[in-house]
């Protein structure tokens, strides 16, 4: 049973397509990731999901509720906890909750209780009834995340939830999705942290350019992709001829599949290995030409493998190309009403 | 927390629909308060400004003819009217102003993610919070026009008062509240609310009657918005209670007080039909 279907969804403003097809499905109970770099229509995504934007094409349905015609009852469905977070300044952070508890029609002794288990579970008491523009990131965050969750929704969706937190932060938050989930919470968050998709998620999708490239459980993706990863350095700082030589030495040991001469990283040797077996074939064969291990290091393939599969670029040179052709003010108008 | 009470509330009565529209209407007519109690400036401002004008344009025509005025009756007395008029007036052009900070700053978009029952109550918030405000300058106006020796209206008199600027203070923000969502952003409101705010005033009977101004000016009075609210007014500052007697003797003919209460209605019907197509496919 999905709790969340996209299919083949199409959004473009003016020129721009910000999803190009994008389909994908959300099982009940399931703490999703949706991971990519800015502006591959994560956001885009999840405001379609939130009812804030219309689809050009395709199909959303939550609980089975088309998302297009029935948005009133998705609605009440679903906790947002939005990138930029709006909050009244002016506010305390408690008058806040209250107006969202009222906003959701939650009947006010029920509002009153759930603020106040709330307070205590996001550890808000000392400075709840302080006005909201004397709030740190974290704090704001952390009010938003309770007023996501105050009519107990069934779908929590999150845009890049920990962004720009402190370690502390980001750890108590995700602390509380785990718990969520574990009392039966759907989540779907967009991340462009590889790590947080990977400690959190359950089931993931990548996300390039408007549509989905890749999909699953992140130990699946990184087990379809296959071998292990070693980084080598026969020296601390090697010369391209001599990265070169060691590179054709170790092509052809048994069970080394490739090897790469990394420029970017002093010229270093990537090498995609079957598994660890091979590490110690790589030192005899390294012993024989008379030639020192600097260091070496060895590792299962991660999403960043994954997504440069996917892809052909890593996520930080997708991140960077992304950065600099960001409209930061074509951004806040499109998601102006 | 425990699992078991973590189960979704019941939204299924469908019966509960007036009391879910009340509790949302009365929560965001609230915000709005609590933010006028924390940041008094723009109430105090919004008193300030007209009572200047009372007294200043007061003082500066006050040695004006007698025959300027119909009636003989002393500038100050002829120019409360138009000064409690133009203190609604301008607070109800404001009303757009806070609807267009949510939308630039997305606390709009917490309000559309919500489960409204009807996105209007963000409207009846704006509305009865910009009507509240607009009497209540009106009031303290009224009342230094009082020690000002301006006289005041009586009783009766005052709930005319009050009712004509009502029906203004609807019509105008309706037209603020259309304009602060059809435009782009603040500036481009704030601009629209300077251009419009002083020539309207100037271009009404607020500051000289009709018979005074050039024809072409007198026209233009004679169709402002504001000129069907000011002259109720003064009529009822000047003991003049009967709605069937002429108070308005426009180029175009004789408008009496019924007539004058009715264009206000008309206006402010029409502009809410005119911006609830906007309002509907902008809050859908």
């Amino acid at each position: 049973m999905y709790l969340i279907e996209l299919q083949e969804l199409v959004k473009s403003y003016g020129t721009v397509k910000a999803l190009n097809g994008l389909s994908l499905k959300v099982p009940n109970g399931c703490l999703y990731g949706l991971l990519g770099p800015n502006g591959s229509g994560k956001t885009t995504t999840l405001r379609i999901l939130c009812t804030l934007l219309a689809p050009d094409a395709g199909q959303v349905k939550v609980a089975g509720l088309d998302v297009v015609k029935d948005p009133r009852s998705v609605r009440r469905q679903l906790g947002y906890v939005a990138q930029e977070v709006a909050i009244d300044k002016i506010l305390t952070g408690l008058e806040l909750l209250q107006l969202q508890g009222d906003l959701y029609h939650l009947p006010s002794n029920e509002r009153d209780i759930r603020i106040a288990e709330l307070i205590e579970r996001l550890d808000m008491k000392a400075w709840i009834t302080r006005r909201c523009g004397s709030y740190s990131g974290g704090m704001r965050r952390r009010l938003d995340l309770a007023s996501g969750l105050l009519h107990q929704p069934k779908l929590l969706v999150l845009d890049e939830p920990t962004v720009g937190l402190d370690i502390e932060s980001r750890s108590a938050i995700w602390q509380l999705l785990f718990e969520l989930k574990s009392q039966g919470t759907t989540i779907l968050l967009s991340s462009h942290y590889l790590e947080e998709v990977e400690a959190l998620a359950d089931q993931m999708a990548i996300i390039d350019e408007g549509r989905v490239i890749a999909q699953g459980a992140p130990d699946d993706l990184k087990k379809q992709l296959g071998g292990d990863r070693v980084t080598l350095r026969v020296r601390e700082f090697s010369d391209e001829n001599e990265s070169e030589q060691v590179r054709k030495l170790l092509a052809n040991v048994d069970g080394v599949r490739q090897v790469v001469v990394n420029r970017a990283q002093g010229f270093s040797l990537n090498l995609v290995v079957d598994d660890e077996n091979v590490l110690p074939r790589l030192r005899e064969e390294l012993d024989r030409s008379k030639l020192q291990v600097f260091a070496l290091s060895h590792s299962r393939p991660s999403l960043d493998d994954v997504y440069l599969q996917a892809t052909g670029r890593t996520l930080m040179d997708a991140e960077l190309s992304a950065s600099g052709n960001r409209d930061v003010k074509l951004e806040s108008k499109q998601a102006m009403r | 927390m425990t699992s078991s009470d973590y189960v979704a509330f019941d939204y299924s009565d469908k019966k509960k629909g007036g009391a879910d529209l009340r509790q949302e209407t009365f929560a965001l007519t609230r915000r709005l308060f609590i933010q006028l109690v924390r940041r008094p400036s723009t109430l105090v401002a919004g008193v300030l400004q007209p009572l200047i004008w009372l007294v200043l344009f007061g003082a500066l025509f006050s040695k004006a003819p007698d025959s300027l005025l119909p009636g003989g009756i002393s500038y100050g007395r002829f120019l409360g009217a138009g000064v409690i008029v133009f203190t609604a007036f301008s607070g109800a052009l404001n009303a757009g102003l806070p609807v267009m900070f949510d939308r630039e700053f997305g606390f709009l978009n917490r309000l559309l993610v919500a489960p409204l029952s009807s996105r209007s109550s963000i409207i009846f918030a704006s509305v009865i919070y910009i009507t509240s405000i607009s009497l209540l300058q009106s009031i303290a106006i009224m009342g230094t026009a009082f020690f000002l020796g301006y006289g005041w209206p009586g009783f009766a008199g005052l709930l005319l008062v009050l009712l004509t600027l009502l029906l203004l203070v609807f019509a105008v923000t309706a037209l603020s509240l259309g304009l602060a969502f059809a435009l782009p952003g603040h500036i481009e409101l704030i601009a629209v609310i300077f251009v419009v705010n002083l020539p309207l005033l100037f271009a009404s009977t607020a500051l000289a009657p009709i018979s005074y101004m050039p024809a072409w000016l007198g026209w233009l009075a004679a169709v402002n918005p504001l000129t069907f609210a000011i002259e109720p007014i003064r009529a009822a500052y000047g003991g003049t209670l009967d709605l069937g007697l002429v108070i308005l003797h426009a180029p175009y003919g004789d408008v009496t007080g019924y007539g004058c209460l009715s264009i206000l209605i008309a206006l402010s019907l029409g502009l809410f039909l005119l911006i609830s197509p906007l309002l509907n496919r902008k809050l859908a």
